[in-house]
């Protein structure tokens, strides 16, 4: 670890060279499966944008890489800390959605010459949407910005696809859009973990970016997926599969409601917004942060449902 | 009225890369009013005009925004303008003559930090304005659309509501368009070209053949542009539309008004 915490010095700017450097935590969760837990938070300056779960499968003769954090220093933190874990090469780095805490850090994992993956609406996500992460998180995150690059996938899922580690072949498939527009999980069906990207939020509550309603029809379907454990998006690392579902399905079922029912009282959005899935605000953590956009979208998008 | 910012595509990429700075940067209003309202000048709103607008842009993509009017007799012309976005011109309603339009509640993006102004052009000729700051979304909020396939698969659908309204003699109504609206920033990820931008420029709303009011806006409002308003009814049965966008695309639709309630 103190190779890490001086490496990891060595490469942030010198402003930041005087304070304490994050430990960068990888765990061993099952047998060749490392997980990160990001801290449950929005992405900050003193954060270096470390909010979300990343992971690391490791096999026979090579590694895949799930998600690489919310900027180039967490990003090359990550690695640092995977290299001591494992020297085979790493064959691909996988991006779970477009989202920036999830793929800022893929500009450090460009030089081990991995092969990028992802969903094949990611490319056209991260084009859409990467111009406006950048200039908007500047503003958040300041000089623990810097570096950072869109790195979009060459290999692109339409369904699902295979990927041999060496004795270890492990599935992506991808969703329709629910989370986001590019959602996709990976399953190791070897130890029996799933990484299930942002289709799975405990604890933070879960933010809708796609589909209210594809999101609850996603949840319902992941529920059929032969996992054991599973490694969220955001939230404690490893949890049981799949009951874990349970607290995000139930937000979701709550959301979907309360707006339901605004729009038949002929509410506005701006009102709606301000009540929907307000009971749930005590089981959830940065539920201010998120429930009034979730509430907004989706107003916007029920408000098509019925004649 | 003057279209010159809708036009403004090349001004895109500028902004994009100076948007860090919004906040540091020169205020664009008097610039906008040069460009929208040919520098003619604007006095406070007085009550004439009245915006309602949120602290926060919650989803970056859908920010409702909701333009009164006290004497809508007076006004011809309403302007709603996003300072900061790289179209800030997002939609000017002319109102129909003996219309009756209370209020018109639309949704629009909202990239960073802005100022939002109302500005109406009242009978007179003169020019009366309303502002609200409006702090951009936290989080990986972004103005675009949430799932593009979905957006072009259901283009040109309508969907008409009618509302209780608070005033007995007016109706309240909403007019839906599926629209991706997009501002055509994204790279296509095949050709590396940019998507040339596709959206509605205008939507007129009749009661009966007399106009409720114009839209003439731009990628500044929402995928699948909304307006929900109040009008003086004239005893006609149907609301019609008729709506265009910058690519040709024209798009109609009719209901019969339901009973008033």
């Amino acid at each position: 670890m103190l190779r890490l915490m001086l490496a990891l010095v060595a490469m942030l700017p010198t402003q930041f060279a005087a304070k304490a450097a994050p430990a960068f935590s990888l765990n061993e969760i099952a047998p060749g499966i490392y997980a990160h837990r990001g801290e449950t938070s929005l992405m900050t300056r003193e954060n270096f944008g470390d909010i979300a779960n990343l992971g690391a499968i490791v096999g026979e003769d090579a590694v895949a890489v799930i998600d690489t954090g919310g900027s180039l220093i967490e990003g090359r933190a990550f690695l640092a800390a995977l290299r001591e874990k494992t020297q085979k090469p790493i064959r691909y780095v996988i991006n779970t959605h477009a989202h920036p805490d999830h793929t800022f850090g893929n500009g450090a994992f460009v030089e081990t010459g991995a092969t990028f993956v992802g969903h094949k609406n990611l490319p056209r996500a991260l084009a859409a949407r990467g111009p406006h992460y950048l200039s908007a998180f500047r503003a958040q995150m300041g000089d623990a910005l810097d570096g950072v690059t869109i790195v979009p996938p060459t290999v692109t899922v339409d369904e699902t696809l295979t990927l041999d580690l060496g004795h270890r072949e492990i599935v992506l498939q991808a969703w329709r859009t629910a989370h986001s527009e590019c959602d996709l999980t990976i399953l190791d069906p070897k130890s029996g973990v799933l990484f299930s990207g942002d289709l799975l939020f405990l604890q933070h509550v879960p933010v809708v970016d796609g589909s209210l309603l594809g999101f609850l029809e996603v949840a319902d379907r992941l529920a059929a997926i032969r996992a054991t454990q599973v490694v969220a998006g955001h939230g404690p690392i490893p949890a049981p599969w799949p009951k874990a579902l349970d607290d995000e399905r139930a937000y979701l079922m709550r959301l979907t409601a309360d707006l339901r029912a605004a729009i038949k009282k002929g509410e506005g959005v701006a009102a709606a917004a301000k009540t929907a899935g307000t009971e749930e605000r005590e089981k959830w953590r940065l539920f201010d942060d998120y429930n009034a956009r979730n509430a907004t979208a989706g107003f916007a998008e029920l408000e098509w449902e019925g004649p | 009225m003057n279209k010159a910012p809708l036009c403004a595509a090349g001004a895109l990429f500028a902004f994009i890369a100076t948007a860090a700075l919004a906040q540091t940067a020169p205020d664009p209003w008097p610039g906008l009013v040069t460009d929208i309202f040919q520098s003619r000048p604007i006095a406070a709103a007085d009550g004439v005009i009245d915006l309602d607008a949120p602290a926060r842009a919650e989803d970056a993509a859908i920010v409702p925004m909701t333009m009164r009017f006290s004497d809508p007799t007076q006004i011809k012309l309403a302007t709603l303008v996003i300072d900061q976005n790289p179209m800030p011109m997002a939609a000017a309603f002319t109102l129909g003559e003996k219309s009756g339009v209370g209020f018109i509640e639309t949704r629009v993006r909202v990239n960073s930090y802005s100022n939002v102004h109302a500005v109406a052009e009242t009978s007179d000729g003169r020019l009366r304005a309303d502002a609200k700051f409006v702090k951009a979304s936290g989080g990986c909020s972004a103005p675009a659309v949430k799932d593009q396939d979905e957006a072009i698969a259901n283009i040109g659908k309508m969907k008409y509501r009618e509302f209780k309204s608070a005033d007995p003699a007016k109706r309240e109504a909403q007019i839906m368009i599926r629209h991706p609206n997009a501002s055509g920033m994204q790279m296509d990820p095949v050709s590396r070209a940019y998507l040339p931008a596709h959206f509605i420029d205008q939507v007129e709303v009749f009661q009966g053949d007399a106009p409720i009011f114009k839209m003439e806006g731009g990628i500044s409002l929402s995928e699948d542009p909304a307006f929900r308003f109040s009008y003086a009814p004239n005893g006609a049965k149907t609301i019609r539309v008729e709506a265009h966008d910058n690519k040709g695309g024209v798009y109609k639709g009719e209901w019969p008004i339901g009973e008033a309630s």
